[in-house]
């Protein structure tokens, strides 16, 4: 059985893992690849780092962290933040990345998508959208959260998929920082109306929340930051309790 | 012992060569016929598209050079598919090491399938002290069918090779580099053959 996927999220800044409450106040948890290193031994499925700054900074790769992490850990990892070429993606790739994930570029140049699966394969493409939920609609936003677009998630994440997209990391904005558990209800819309892997995320406050992004939201993966780095929720806990809630895990 | 991964420009094969540092062994990448030739163990890693990696084999002759050698070859994810006679992907022939057809995924499926499935009927000394139903890491769109060379299967919408094995070829569709310790393992094995 394919099972069901623990992601813990390292947001990056300045080489330092942080993770902000609803994407400002950043608190620092430590260095990444020695948490990186943690995480895999505690049995999470994947990695995702993301550059909080990248975009709005401009800056380009974390190819020597990526590398770092590569050489110490061995599980699959993603990496995303102002990755906006194909050239950005050979080089996370070429260091030891297993994915990339590409959020405000892709909105801005959605023709960016397409050249990523041609050049490396949809399946190390993952479109990240940020959403909040706005007069009824979901409404795609830009530089971490902050600039509002005229794209509405179901639409957006419909055309990433026809362009190439691998799979989709969708974080609502409304529910980023809660702790009151994911956005199930447009997971399980999104799960339902594509044929690509879904990543919940943004929300997750307590085990039943990761339970709810599976059964009620349909993801086929959930990811998480504060709640594992400051050990509010230990890994191989959650895998036995979703476990025992018949979720699919590897433990 | 010569370890030898194939540099074609293909993929993260990088993380092969660290994982065979883990390993407490050096790798070197080269795309050079003589270092190719005069390696102990060849792993053939891949990841990306069909087509356009049999392209960059094809500029160098490697796609050649391959299917001649004597000494365990590995290909790993997009190398095993490449190794087969041919691939939906792009409809173009691979190296005709194995001959077999390799299938895209049934539409009615989430592809690709991202993710860690488990590893059965375990057929070969490549997973000596590995447990049936052991979870490995699996990122792919198409799949190599069940025949007489499957030395391992995983289930994701039916039966298929997860490992494949002809003489000195091997080929597994999962990421031993990224499979944890089982992944780990499973190098091991390979580089004691």
């Amino acid at each position: 059985m394919l099972t069901k996927r623990i992601i813990p999220c390292l947001d990056i800044k300045n080489g330092r893992t942080v993770k902000g409450v609803n994407f400002v106040d950043l608190r620092d948890a430590g260095d990444p690849v020695e948490l990186a290193a943690i995480y895999a031994q505690t049995g999470a499925d994947e990695l995702v780092f993301l550059d909080i700054s990248a975009t709005e900074e401009r800056r380009k790769t974390l190819a020597n962290l990526v590398k770092n992490v590569a050489r110490q850990v061995d599980i699959p990892f993603t990496v995303g933040g102002g990755i906006s070429s194909v050239a950005d993606v050979a080089i996370l790739l070429h260091n030891g990345a297993d994915k990339v994930s590409v959020n405000s570029s892709a909105v801005k140049h959605p023709d960016l998508i397409c050249e990523l699966s041609k050049n490396f394969g949809n399946q190390c493409i993952t479109v990240a959208i940020d959403a909040k939920f706005i007069n009824n609609e979901w409404v795609v936003h830009l530089v971490g959260g902050k600039v509002p677009t005229e794209y509405k998630l179901f639409d957006w994440a419909k055309e990433a998929q026809e362009r190439g997209a691998g799979e989709i990391l969708f974080t609502s904005m409304d529910n980023d920082g809660t702790k009151d558990g994911f956005a199930n209800q447009a997971l399980a819309k999104l799960s339902e109306t594509l044929h690509i892997p879904i990543i919940a995320s943004g929300g997750a406050g307590t085990m039943e929340h990761f339970k709810d992004a599976f059964v009620l939201g349909k993801a086929d993966a959930a990811l998480a930051a504060s709640v594992f780095h400051f050990k509010e929720i230990a890994i191989p806990e959650l895998k036995d309790y979703l476990y025992r809630h018949g979720i699919d895990m590897r433990r | 012992m010569k370890i030898v991964i194939i540099d074609y420009g293909a993929g993260n094969i990088q993380s092969v060569q660290f994982a065979i540092e883990r390993l407490g062994y050096t790798a070197i990448l080269s795309s050079d016929p003589n270092e190719i030739i005069t390696a102990d163990k060849v792993i053939f890693p891949g990841v990306g598209q069909a087509e356009s990696a049999l392209k960059k084999l094809q500029e160098q002759e490697l796609d050649v050079l391959i299917p001649t050698l004597k000494q365990p070859v590995l290909g790993i994810c997009l190398g095993m598919q490449l190794l087969c006679a041919s691939t939906e992907e792009g409809n173009v022939k691979g190296l005709g090491v194995f001959d077999l057809a390799v299938k895209r995924f049934d539409q009615h499926l989430k592809v690709p399938q991202i993710g860690w499935n488990q590893i059965q009927d375990l057929k070969s000394s490549l997973f000596t002290g590995v447990a049936t139903d052991s979870f490995v890491y699996l990122v792919h769109s198409y799949f190599v069918p069940q025949s007489e060379h499957t030395i391992c299967s995983s289930n994701y919408g039916g039966l298929y090779s997860t490992g494949i094995q002809r003489d000195n070829f091997y080929g597994v569709q999962f990421h031993p580099e990224k499979s944890s310790s089982v992944g780990a393992k499973i190098l091991a094995n390979f580089l004691a053959l």
